[in-house]
C-alpha cells in the first residue's frame, strides 16, 4: 500500500535508521547543556567521529571498533573544547564554533584517500521470525543493534539525571555553580566529564553516519546534522524521551523528503532539501515562543564560566 | 600546580599580545602538524606567511591578499559589533550568498542597459538582501525568543539551495548553453566591479571595506550606540539600566551584520567571482568568525587580522600548487589559530599564579 | 559553666594578593556552645568560616576537632566530620525541589522516600514546617533557610555554622530560629554565629570573638557587654549618627498609584496595588525581607520595567511607559542593589561607568557623540566628592571594594541634580564609615529638596533615615506612616509575621 508513490512501513523502519545519527549527538549535548556548559561544536565532533569511526572500520574490518574509535575520537575533539572553557574560561561560543570549524577541516584532512571505498557492514539484529511479521517486523525486528543501542541510552540517561545521585549532581552543577562550589563540588571537573561524554556521543553519532547511514566517506558527510542536533535540544526542552521524539521527527522528515524528491513529486527538489533546515527554524519558533516555555526548563547557568574566585 | 588568579583590571598589554602569541603558537603547532605529514615545515609557514608578500610572485600574490581580506574584513566588522554585545550571528556565509542574488538579480533584470545607475542599485539590493536574510533570527530572536545562532546557521543551508536554484534557474545565463551559472559580469561593464587599480587588487568592496572600518572605529570608540554596544555584551542588566533596548540593538546588530555580509556577497559575484554559481562562495562567511575574534573585535584590528587570514588563503594555494598541501590543512590551520587565541586570550583577565601542591 | 572544648583554633592566617584575609587568629568553641563570630564587611568572617568548612586552606597555623587534628580537604570531609553550614547565599538550588536540594548537602543521602519522610520529621521536630516536594524556587527567604538548617541537621551535625542568619528574617521569624538555635545548643550542638547585629548577639550566644582587619581584637561574654563597647571594637572608631536637619515638606514629587507589574525575573514576586507619594525633601523607607519585590520595585521606578504611563508620575508628569533614559530626563535617578553587573559594568572603568547613568542629565553626548573629557571630569568630580579610594579614574569597576565602589554609584547618582532619587540597599556590603557617608550624602540631597526613596532590608537604616515607613510583603506595599513612634513589634507585624512558622513551636510548647 503506497501512498505518493512511498511505502509508509519502508518510510518508518528507515526514519529510524536516519533518526540515530541526531538523537545521539543530541543525547550528548543534553547532558553537556543540562551541566551548564553550551557547546557548539557538535557538528566538528560528529564529524571527526565519523571519519575516526570509518578509518577504525576500514582498517580493522570491523564496525564495532569502528564506533568505538568514532567515539573516541569525539570525545578526543572535545577535551579541546572542555580544556578552553574549562581550565582557561574561554567564551563558550566562540569556542564551539572554533571547534566546529577545526573539525570540519581536520576530518576533511584525515579523511584523505578514503573517499570511494565501502565499509565493512553493521550487522542487523537476528530476531528470527520476529522480523517477519508484517508491518511490525520491518519496523520494530529488522534494525542494526546501534538503532536499539540509541534508544537504550536515551533510557538510561533519562535514568542517571533523574533517579541517581550523579544525574542529580550534573542538574545542580547546570542550575548554579556558586551553590555547587559552595557544596564541595567539583564544578569544572563535572563539566568536564560531560563535556568528554557529549564528545563520546557525537563522535557516536558521526561513525553512524558514515557506518551506516551513507555509507563511505565524503568531506562534510554531517551536512549540518550536529546543528539540528543542537535544535533538538532546544525542541526537547532538555528532557531525554523528547530528544527521541525530536531525532525521529527530524529523521522523518529528512526521510520523506529524499523520498519525494525520489518518488519525482511536484515540489522541486530545492524546496525539499531545505525542508529539515525550514522545519528546524519553525520548530524552534514553537518552543520558544508561548512566554518562554522551553526557555523556562533551561538549565540556569547555560553558558556561563565558572571561576572560584576564593 | 598552575592556578588562574583575576585580575583587578585587564590587562592593556596582553589585550594586544595575546593575536600575536596565538599567530606564533600557531605557526609552531601548525608546523609540527605539516611535518608529521611529511612536509618540510619550514617551507610551508614560508610558502604561506612570506612568499604571498615577499617571494618571487608577489607582485600578483598581494593583489590577491586584498582580494580576499576585502569580504572578510567587510564581513567581520559587522560580525563584531553583534559579538560584543552577546548577539551572534553565525549565518554571515547566508547573508552574503543572499546578498549576491539579489544584488545580481538587479543588474540581471535590466541586463543589456548601460547605466551609471546600474551598479548602485546592485549595491543597495545587495546591502538588502543581506540585511532581509540577517533581519530572519533577529525578528524571530525578538518577537519570539528563538535562538540566533541556530535559526541563522539554518538559514545558511537555507541560502545555499536557493543559490543552487539561482545557478541552475531562475539567475542562469539563456546563453550560458545549459551550463549553470549566470552571465559573466566582467561582460557587462555597469554592473561590474573591476579592480581599480591595476595589480593592486582593490576593487570597490575593499575600499569599502576601509571605510566600515574607519566608520566601525569611531562608532566604537566615539559614539553612544557603541558604548551601549559593549555595554550589552559585558553587563546586559547594566544595559538596560542605562536604558538600552535588547530587542532594538538585536535588530540594529544584526541588520548591520547582514548588510556587510550582503554588500561583501555583491562585490565578490561582480568582482573576483565574476558569476553566480552553485559554489561561488567559499567559506567568507564562516572564516569572517575567527577574523573577528583575531581582530578582537575591533574594526582596526579587523583589518589586520583580515589581511593575515587572507595570507593564509592565498599562501595556502601556493602550498597546495607547489608543495602538494591538502587545502583542508589550512582550515586546520586557521581552526587552531582561534583555538590558541581564545586559549591565551586567559592572559588578558587572570593571572597564572604556580602554587604548591596542597595549598589553594 | 566550664564546657568540654570542641573545636580549637590557633594562629590560623590566611592572604590573598594584596589582601591579609586572616591573620593569626585564635579562638576556640565549647560543645553546645553558641559562639559568635562578630566583625564587618571585610572584617575576615568569611575565610575564617571557609576555612573551618573546608572550602579554603589556611596558609598557616592548625585546628583541632575534639582534640584531634583537624585539616578538612574539602567539604564533604568537614560534613563527615560533624561540622555543617547554613550559607547566606549561593547555596540552594532554585529549580531543583526540598528534598534534592537537601540531597545534595548530604554525604550519602537516603533514597528520595525516606529523605523526604525525614525532612518532615526533623523539621517538625525543631518547628520548621517544611513541605519537601516544592520548588526551592518558589519558597520565600525565611523558608530557604530552613531549607538549608534542615540539610544541616539531618547530619546530626556537632558544630553548626551559620553566617549572617537573619539578614532575610523578619523580627518573628528571628525568634523562632532562636528558639530552634537554643533548643539545638541544649542537644549539645555547638553554633558558630556570624553576625554584625550585636543585639541578636547579645540575645542568643554565650561567648564572642571579635574581628577587626583580620585579626582577633578582642572576646568577650555578650550578655555582660554593651551593644556600643562591642561596636567600638568592631568597627574601631566612634561613630556619629548623621545629622538631620528638619525640612519642611514641598509639593510631591513621586506618585505611585495602583502599580501591578509581572516579575521579569524567574522565581520573581510580582508587584501588586503599589501606592505611595513622596514629597520634596521626604525620605521613604521601605523595609522588607529580600525577596517580596524589592528588585522588581526598583525596576519599576527606573524604567527598566514599564507600566502603564498613569501608574507612575515624576512632577506630576505621566512616566509610567518611559524608559530609564527617559526617567532620568524627567528627573528620577535610580540606583539598585547589585553593584556588580547591574548598577556597574564591573569590566568597565570608572568613566566609563559615569557615563553608563550620567550621559542625559549631565549632557554627555551631543548627537550620540560622546564627551570623554566631560565624562572624566564628571567621574573625577564624584571621585574627588564621596571620597572613593581608587588610584585613578581609568581603574575597572570590580577592582574597587564594595564600599568604595558604592560610594561611587551612589555618587553618580545624586551628582545629576535629581528630583527624585530612588535606592535599593543603599549600605548592603558596606563597611561602617562608607555606609555612615552615603546615608548622609542621601539626606544632604533630600535637604537640598529631593524626594528619596530607600528600599532597604536593614531596619536600623532605614529608622535612621526616613521620615516614613512602609513594608514590601510579597509585592504588596503597607501604608507608610510616619517613622516617629513605631516600635520594633509593629514593624514585625507590618512585614507580616513570621509566615505561619510560629504554629509548630506553639504546638510544641
Amino acid at each position: 500500500m503506497d501512498i505518493g508513490g512511498i511505502n509508509p512501513v519502508i518510510l518508518v523502519a528507515s526514519l529510524m535508521v536516519a533518526a540515530v545519527p541526531i538523537m545521539l549527538a543530541a543525547l550528548g549535548e543534553l547532558v553537556v547543556e543540562k551541566s551548564g556548559v553550551l557547546n557548539l561544536g557538535v557538528e566538528g565532533m560528529m564529524i571527526v567521529g565519523a571519519i575516526c569511526g570509518f578509518m577504525a572500520a576500514v582498517g580493522t574490518g570491523s564496525p564495532v571498533l569502528g564506533f568505538l574509535a568514532g567515539a573516541v575520537g569525539g570525545a578526543a575533539l572535545s577535551l579541546i573544547f572542555a580544556f578552553l572553557t574549562q581550565v582557561v574560561l574561554a567564551n563558550q561560543v566562540a569556542t564551539g564554533l572554533a571547534l566546529t570549524m577545526f573539525g570540519l577541516g581536520l576530518s576533511s584532512l584525515m579523511g584523505q584517500g578514503y573517499n570511494g571505498i565501502k565499509p565493512p557492514l553493521t550487522g542487523k539484529v537476528p530476531f528470527g521470525p520476529l522480523s517477519d511479521i508484517p508491518v511490525v517486523g520491518p519496523i520494530l525486528f529488522n534494525h542494526d543493534w546501534m538503532v536499539y543501542a540509541s534508544i537504550a541510552l536515551v533510557a538510561a540517561v533519562w535514568w542517571v539525571l533523574r533517579s541517581t545521585r550523579l544525574g542529580l549532581i550534573v542538574r545542580a552543577v547546570g542550575e548554579s555553580h556558586d551553590a555547587a562550589h559552595a557544596l564541595g563540588y567539583k564544578v569544572n571537573r563535572i563539566r568536564l566529564a560531560c563535556i568528554a561524554f557529549g564528545g563520546a556521543m557525537a563522535g557516536l553519532g558521526g561513525a553512524y553516519v558514515s557506518l551506516v547511514r551513507v555509507p563511505q566517506w565524503v568531506d562534510g558527510i554531517t551536512a549540518g546534522a550536529g546543528w539540528i542536533a543542537l535544535a533538538i535540544v532546544v525542541f526537547a526542552s532538555w528532557r531525554p524521551w523528547r530528544v527521541l521524539i525530536g531525532a525521529y521527527l527530524f529523521g522523518g522528515i529528512t526521510v520523506l523528503q529524499l523520498n519525494l524528491q525520489a518518488a519525482g513529486s511536484a515540489i522541486p527538489v530545492e524546496y525539499l532539501s531545505m525542508s529539515p533546515y525550514l522545519v528546524t527554524i519553525i520548530v524552534l519558533v514553537i518552543m520558544s515562543s508561548g512566554k518562554g516555555r522551553a526557555s523556562l526548563n533551561a538549565p540556569a547557568a547555560l553558558g556561563q564560566n565558572f571561576h572560584a574566585a576564593r | 600546580m598552575l592556578r588562574l588568579e583575576k585580575r583587578p583590571n585587564p590587562s592593556k598589554f596582553w589585550l594586544y599580545a595575546t593575536p600575536v602569541v596565538a599567530v606564533v603558537m600557531t605557526m609552531i603547532v601548525g608546523g609540527m602538524l605539516f611535518a608529521f605529514m611529511g612536509k618540510n615545515p619550514v617551507e610551508v609557514i614560508r610558502t604561506i606567511f612570506w612568499d604571498p608578500m615577499f617571494g618571487e610572485f608577489a607582485f600578483y600574490l598581494r593583489g590577491q591578499l586584498l582580494v580576499k581580506a576585502g569580504p572578510l574584513i567587510l564581513i567581520a566588522i559587522g560580525l563584531s559589533l553583534g559579538f560584543r554585545a552577546g548577539i551572534w550571528n553565525i549565518g554571515a556565509e547566508g547573508q552574503y550568498i543572499m546578498g549576491a542574488i539579489c544584488g545580481a538579480a538587479v543588474g540581471l533584470a535590466v541586463y543589456p542597459t548601460e547605466s551609471r545607475l546600474i551598479y548602485p542599485a546592485m549595491v543597495i539590493a545587495g546591502a538588502l538582501g543581506g540585511w532581509a536574510w540577517g533581519m530572519i533570527p533577529a525578528i524571530l530572536k525578538t518577537r519570539f525568543n528563538t535562538n540566533e545562532i541556530l535559526v541563522s546557521l539554518m538559514l545558511v543551508y537555507v541560502a545555499q539551495t536557493i543559490l543552487a536554484k539561482a545557478s541552475t534557474g531562475f539567475l542562469k545565463n539563456p546563453e550560458g548553453m545549459g551550463f549553470p551559472g549566470s552571465r559573466n559580469f566582467s561582460s557587462y561593464p555597469a554592473a561590474a566591479n573591476p579592480e581599480l587599480v591595476a595589480g593592486t587588487g582593490i576593487h570597490w568592496g575593499v575600499v569599502a571595506a576601509f571605510a566600515v572600518a574607519i566608520v566601525g572605529w569611531v562608532l566604537l570608540s566615539r559614539h553612544i550606540i557603541g558604548f551601549q554596544i559593549k555595554l550589552s555584551g559585558q553587563a546586559p542588566r547594566a544595559a538596560r539600566f542605562h536604558g538600552v533596548n535588547p530587542s532594538r540593538l538585536v535588530v540594529l546588530c544584526m541588520g548591520i551584520s547582514g548588510a556587510l555580509a550582503g554588500l561583501a556577497g555583491l562585490f565578490e559575484v561582480t568582482g573576483p567571482a565574476g558569476q553566480i554559481t552553485i559554489d561561488f562562495n567559499v567559506g567568507y562567511g564562516f572564516t569572517a568568525i575567527i577574523v573577528a575574534f583575531l581582530g578582537r573585535l575591533n574594526p582596526i584590528g579587523i583589518v589586520f587580522a583580515g589581511i593575515l587570514m587572507a595570507l593564509t588563503y592565498v599562501g595556502g594555494e601556493m602550498a597546495a600548487t607547489n608543495l602538494g598541501l591538502p587545502a583542508a590543512a589550512i582550515q586546520v590551520f586557521q581552526g587552531m589559530l582561534l583555538f590558541f587565541l581564545l586559549g591565551v586570550d586567559v592572559l588578558t583577565n587572570f593571572r597564572i599564579r604556580t602554587a604548591i601542591l596542597g595549598v589553594k | 559553666m566550664t564546657r568540654e572544648t570542641l573545636l580549637d583554633i590557633r594562629g590560623i592566617s590566611k592572604s590573598y594578593p594584596g589582601v591579609k584575609a586572616n591573620e593569626d587568629v585564635s579562638f576556640s568553641i565549647g560543645v553546645g556552645e553558641v559562639h559568635a563570630l562578630l566583625g564587618e564587611n571585610g572584617a575576615g568572617k568569611s575565610t575564617l568560616v571557609k576555612m573551618i568548612y573546608g572550602l579554603v586552606k589556611p596558609d598557616e597555623g592548625t585546628m583541632q576537632l575534639r582534640g584531634g587534628a583537624y585539616a578538612p580537604a574539602e567539604p564533604s570531609e568537614a560534613r563527615n566530620l560533624g561540622v555543617a553550614m547554613v550559607f547566606q547565599h549561593f547555596s540552594l538550588f532554585e529549580a531543583l525541589n526540598v528534598a534534592e536540594n537537601v540531597a545534595l548537602g548530604m554525604e550519602n543521602p537516603p533514597p528520595m522516600r525516606e529523605l523526604a519522610a525525614r525532612i518532615r520529621a526533623v523539621s517538625e521536630e525543631y518547628g520548621l514546617p517544611l513541605d519537601p516536594s516544592r520548588m526551592v524556587g518558589d519558597l520565600s527567604a525565611g523558608e530557604r533557610q530552613r531549607v538549608e538548617i534542615i540539610r544541616c541537621l539531618l547530619q546530626d551535625p556537632k558544630l553548626l555554622i551559620m553566617d549572617e542568619p537573619t539578614s532575610v528574617l523578619t523580627p518573628q521569624e528571628v525568634e523562632i530560629l532562636f528558639r530552634t538555635l537554643r533548643q539545638l545548643s541544649a542537644e549539645g550542638t555547638a553554633i558558630l554565629y556570624i553576625s554584625h547585629k550585636l543585639e541578636e548577639i547579645r540575645a542568643l550566644c554565650d561567648g564572642a570573638t571579635i574581628l577587626r582587619r583580620g585579626k582577633v581584637v578582642g572576646t568577650c561574654v555578650p550578655r555582660e557587654t554593651t551593644a556600643r563597647e562591642m561596636a567600638e571594637l568592631m568597627v574601631g572608631a566612634t561613630l556619629t549618627p548623621p545629622e538631620r536637619r528638619a525640612t519642611a515638606k514641598g509639593e510631591i514629587v513621586l506618585g505611585v498609584t495602583d502599580l501591578s507589574a509581572a516579575s521579569p525575573i524567574p522565581f520573581g514576586t510580582s508587584l501588586k496595588n503599589i501606592g505611595f507619594t513622596v514629597a520634596r525633601g521626604e525620605v521613604l523607607g521601605i523595609a522588607g525581607v529580600a525577596g517580596n519585590g524589592q528588585d522588581e520595585l526598583l525596576l519599576a521606578l527606573s524604567g527598566e520595567l514599564r507600566t502603564g504611563a498613569d501608574r507612575i508620575r515624576i512632577n506630576g508628569h505621566a512616566a509610567g511607559d518611559l524608559g530609564p533614559s527617559e526617567r532620568r530626563k524627567a528627573g528620577l535617578v535610580a540606583a539598585p542593589e547589585d553593584r556588580y553587573g547591574h548598577a556597574a559594568a564591573p569590566d568597565m572603568s570608572l568613566v566609563e561607568n559615569a557615563l553608563l547613568t550620567g550621559a542625559i542629565r549631565r549632557k554627555l553626548t551631543r548627537n550620540g557623540f560622546i564627551d570623554w573629557a566631560a565624562t572624566r571630569s564628571f567621574a573625577d568630580e564624584i571621585i574627588e566628592t564621596y571620597d572613593v579610594r581608587t588610584p585613578g579614574n581609568h581603574v575597572a569597576a570590580r577592582a574597587l571594594s564594595g564600599g568604595n565602589l558604592q560610594k561611587f554609584l551612589i555618587g553618580r547618582e545624586l551628582d545629576q541634580s535629581p528630583q527624585v532619587i530612588v535606592i535599593n540597599q543603599p549600605t548592603w556590603g558596606v563597611d561602617a564609615a562608607a555606609a555612615a557617608a552615603i546615608r548622609q550624602a542621601i539626606l544632604n540631597r533630600a535637604a537640598e529638596g529631593a524626594g528619596v526613596v530607600v528600599i532597604s532590608q536593614d531596619l536600623d537604616e532605614l529608622l535612621e533615615i526616613a521620615d516614613m515607613f512602609a513594608v514590601l510583603n510579597e509585592g504588596r506595599l503597607t501604608k507608610p506612616r510616619t517613622v516617629e513612634g513605631l516600635t520594633i513589634d509593629e514593624i514585625g507585624l507590618m512585614m507580616g509575621g513570621a509566615h505561619g512558622m510560629e504554629v509548630a513551636h506553639h504546638a510544641e510548647a
